[in-house]
Parts: structure tokens; sequence; C-alpha cells
């Protein structure tokens, strides 16, 4: 495979450097991550940002009144406002909270918002290609309220399809949407199914989690409702999400979790809420999580998502192209062919080999790919399978790893084909 | 290869490529249980029935369904393979040897094994073209592949009351 084709955009190599994790290897082969879908890996920033503030700064936040405690409630709420820009949010310190991840931080709108303003005659739209993560808690709240769930179809090349789309926003009061399919990597038109959801009285909220990592998302253009994204997708830690609201959504939420830090008085009788965004913040937050967040944010910035998408383009085309020369008609590719209209990953199949069987051998050569259903089962019994194989695509990602990618497959093939 | 052709041994490829008895059973009289491994995808339908000897031991009759990767397919295979035509205790006995064959590293792996017994060295010499899947155990993610299908045939013999 001739390496002209390798994009030029970022310098992996130096971007490598950064990630100690990429240096390592077993039994000789160097580490290929092609998994970050999944979750990222994190450069040594993040790990010194977090370090640091253990060994220099930690304390509860919003309590003490001595220095240490400040200065870790000061990194708390600058890490808060450093998700809040990154998405673009009006008013970073107030539509800003801080969950566990991206799952707790749709399950916080379900279970406050959802469970006061859904009844009966409601629906929830949502589409075929949701992560369990935005299916599940609506699933929930259909049990608990009686609401329906209604589903937008897709294509064969994983794309909504959006014939008469007025029609199927009748009695809808949410549309739950990926903006970007963890296994097709297809990109929805987010911005025109909120103006059409707003048209006709409902909220959105955007699962963001595949989206965040890989494109600019800005919530002030996009005018969605609610927005949730994760932090180790974006080179941060485990145990941090991001849960966006519009202010007067958030204000009028009643609180999710109870307990310290979420109010503003308590007695033997009862309590009066915190204001927004700590008012869902109960208990002890991840304080080093967030710090570590920030550092993460800050990294994927200073390379800028200009070039980190232009970057995954290039290794899409290489990749597809790749495995289209190399399989023929032995492999099958899903989502959307056009690069411009998906995100840095591809799933794939193999008529013969099982998913599970192609990441058990490429494991022997030190590849990491996912295989499964990705948490997505109703958008597996769509396209009639029980599993893919993904590779995903970060920044320190070049043509390299998919050409290690390739030759692993030829074994597979072999061996199991 | 670190143990790879260990797990991909010939008769487990055999198996795969060309799995025995195969297809369903009329459900009823049949039993017809559904295994999923929510970890991958695999998923394995065992048809199970017993046959009226008169007076002497019921046998079982398994036919195989579902879909999955190369180490849940074959071993649902050679499963049907032994079970069909044994008698409730010898397929009893048989699941017992191959739950010890399996649980040496679910119980390095911090879980609890069923019972002490199960703990027991199994003589693989008598376990025939099944030993094939000992090399699963060097593969801890892969052991539950294995015994989706065992774990299911187990949920059908409660169901069928044996």
């Amino acid at each position: 495979m001739s390496s002209s084709a390798s994009p030029r955009i970022l310098n992996v190599d130096k971007i490598r450097k950064d990630f100690p994790i990429l240096e390592t290897s077993k039994n000789g082969k160097r580490l290929v991550y092609l998994d970050s879908a999944a979750s990222s890996q994190r450069p040594d920033s993040v790990l010194e940002a977090m370090d640091d503030y253990y060994h220099t700064t930690h304390a509860n936040v919003h309590r003490g009144v001595y220095s240490i405690a400040e200065n870790a409630t000061a990194l708390y709420e600058k890490a808060r406002v450093k998700a809040g820009k990154l998405i673009n949010a009006p008013k970073p310190s107030k539509e800003i909270v801080f969950t566990k991840n991206a799952t707790e931080a749709i399950n916080l709108v379900a279970k406050t918002w959802g469970l006061v303003n859904l009844g009966e005659s409601d629906v929830i739209l949502t589409t075929k290609m949701e992560h369990h993560a935005n299916l599940v808690p609506w699933l929930m709240l259909k049990e608990q309220t009686g609401c329906r769930i209604s589903y937008l179809e897709i294509d064969s090349n994983g794309e909504l399809i959006l014939d008469d789309i007025e029609s199927k926003f009748d009695g809808v009061k949410l549309l739950a949407i990926t903006m970007a399919s963890n296994v097709l990597g297809t990109i929805p038109p987010v911005k025109y199914l909120t103006e059409m959801a707003h048209k006709n009285g409902a909220l959105v909220l955007a699962d963001a989690a595949q989206f965040v990592p890989h494109r600019q998302c800005d919530v002030s253009d996009l005018d969605v409702d609610f927005l949730a994204f994760t932090g180790h997708k974006v080179m941060g830690p485990t145990g941090i999400g991001v849960l966006y609201g519009k202010e007067e959504l958030l204000d009028a939420m009643p609180p999710f979790l109870g307990g310290g830090e979420m109010i503003l008085d308590v007695t033997l009788e009862g309590f009066k809420t915190n204001e927004i965004p700590w008012k869902f913040e109960a208990g002890t937050p991840p304080i080093a999580e967030a710090v570590g967040l920030g550092a993460g944010i800050d990294y994927l910035t200073a390379i800028g998502y200009g070039a980190i998408g232009e970057h995954e383009r290039g290794l899409l085309d290489y990749c597809s192209n790749s495995l289209k020369t190399t399989f023929g008609e032995k492999i099958t590719l899903y989502g959307p062919k056009e690069t411009t209209k998906r995100t840095g990953l591809i799933s794939f199949s193999f008529e013969t080999v099982h998913p599970h069987d192609v990441a058990q051998i490429l494991d022997d050569h030190n590849i990491c790919v996912r295989a499964g259903h990705h948490c997505a089962k109703p958008l597996m019994y769509r396209l009639g399978l029980s599993a893919t194989t993904r590779v995903s695509f970060s920044i320190y990602n070049d043509t390299h790893d998919i050409d290690a990618l390739i030759i692993g497959l030829v074994q597979v093939v072999e061996m199991l084909g | 290869m670190s143990g790879l052709e260990d797990l991909y041994r010939e008769i487990i490829l055999d198996h795969y490529r060309n799995p025995r008895n195969r297809g369903t059973l009329e459900s009823p009289p049949a039993i017809r249980q559904e295994g999923f491994n929510p970890l991958c995808g695999d998923e394995v339908i065992v048809y199970l029935e017993k046959t009226d000897e008169g007076n002497n031991e019921p046998k079982l009759v398994v036919r195989i369904d579902g879909r999955g990767c190369s180490i849940s397919q074959s071993s649902a295979s050679l499963m049907a393979q032994s079970v069909n035509g044994s008698t409730v205790p010898e397929v009893r006995k048989l699941i017992k040897d191959f739950k010890s064959l399996m649980s040496i590293h679910e119980t390095n792996l911090g879980g609890e094994p069923e019972d002490e017994a199960s703990l027991d060295p199994v003589d693989t010499d008598k376990m025939g073209e099944l030993a094939a899947l000992q090399g699963v155990v060097k593969f801890p993610v892969r052991i539950k592949c294995a015994t989706l299908s065992w774990n299911t045939l187990l949920q059908a013999m409660e169901e069928l009351e044996i």
C-alpha cells in the first residue's frame, strides 16, 4: 500500500509521544489502538493535571474556606466552563452539569424532566440507530409514565429516512437523537430536526458522545435543549460526563439525586434545592476527573476540530479503500458512503467469520478493535446482524495502523474464512 | 502464536464450518430454549426432547439453531453430538465434566465455582472431541462463548423437568 495516501494534516508521530500507552508492545508487536469510539486514550497532560491536582490542591469543593479548598473549587468550576465553551453553551457556568458519564446525563433528563412532563398521550421520538444509553432510559420512562416511543427509520446506507418527517412529530414531546451513530458513524441532520421539533412543540435531547470527540459541536447554533457527552471519549478520564441543558429548563426541573451540595437549606420537614447546576450534583463530585477533563479539552482544542476532522476523513478513505481492495466481496462495510456524512469509524463484517473471532485473532497482533453489538441491539436487528467488527480512529492513528489491521485481517480470513 | 492454534483447533473449526445436529424440533412437544451472550451477541437456540424407552431410561434428542462466533457455535455442535442419544444421568455427568474443564479459569478470575465437585480434575481422554475446547481456558473472555450452549441446555432440561 502506498504511503502517499497517508494524511499529512497532523504530525501523528509527535502526537503519539504524548500518549504513553501507545509506546507499549506485546510479544514485540506495538499496540495498535483502533477502539477510540469505545474510549479514547489520554495524553500525559491529562494524567499530569490530575496528579498535580491530587499532589497540590485536593480538598472538597464548595465547602472549605481554606486556600486549597478554594483552589479546588476554582479548578472544578473552571473545568465546567471549559466543557461549556467546548460546545459553545451560552451560559457555561449554569448550563453545564457534571455527571458520571453520558449515560447518567441522559438518565438525569429522563428521571427529572421526563417524569414531570410526560404522560400517556405523549410520544418520545427517537431513531433506530441509538446507543442503548439513549434508548433504555426512555423505555424505562415508558414503563413509568405510559408514554409511547416511536422511531425514525434508517435506509440501507444507515442514514435517517426523512420522508414525510413532519407527520412523525404528531404528539411528540421529546426528540432524543444521536449526533453520530457509534456503529455506522452516521451524522444525522440534528439542526434541521431540531427546527422541526421546536415547530411542533417538542424539545430535543442530543446524544453527542460520539460527536464531540470528532466535530465542532455548537449548541447555540443547533438550538438543542439538552445535550450529553462523556469525558473518556474526549481524552479525559473515566467517571465524568457532561449534561448541557438550557437554563430555563434546568431551573424548572426537579432535582435528580438527593444529598449534600444540591440543597440550599434542609429542615426536618423538607429541603430547598440549590441553584443550577449544583442542584443536579448531589454529593462530592468527580473533582480530579473534572480537572482531567479540562486538560483533555485543552489538548483537543489545541489540535483543533478542523484538523481532527480532516485527519479522520483521510483515514476513513484510506481504510475503506484498503478493506475493499483487499477483501472485495468477502467484506461488507456499513454506514454512509460519503465520508463527509460520517465520523471516523467503520463497522464491517465478513460473510464467513464472526466478529468475535476477528477481534480475537487481531488481538494476537496487538490490534484493538471492537466486536459485538456495540450496545445498539435494535440497530443490529434492523441490519439483520448479530454483531459487527468496528474500527475507530483518533488523532493518534495513522495509515501504519490501518496497514497493520489489513495484515491481521488477511490472517483472519486465512484461518477462518 | 500465543495459543491461537490451541483455541482454533481443527476439530473446533470443523464443527464451526459443519455443525452437527443443526436444525429445529417441533415445539411443543420439544422445549425451545434461547441463550444469549450479551457481551458479543452470540445466540444459541437449543431444542430438547426425550424419547419414550418404556421401562428404560429415556434418551435425549437435541437440535441446535442460532448464530455466533466459532467457539459458541462449535461448542454447541460438540455438545449436541455428545448429548444426542444419551440418558439424563449421562448428560448430567457430561455437563459437570465440561464445566470443570471451563471453570478452572473462572475460579482464577474470581468467579465462584458452582460447587466443590466442579473443581475435580477432569479426565480429558474420556471426553472425546469435547476436549478440543480445552484451549478456550487460556482466553478467559471466550469461556462464556464456550459455555453458552451448555447453560442453555441446562435451562432446557429444567423446563423439561428432568
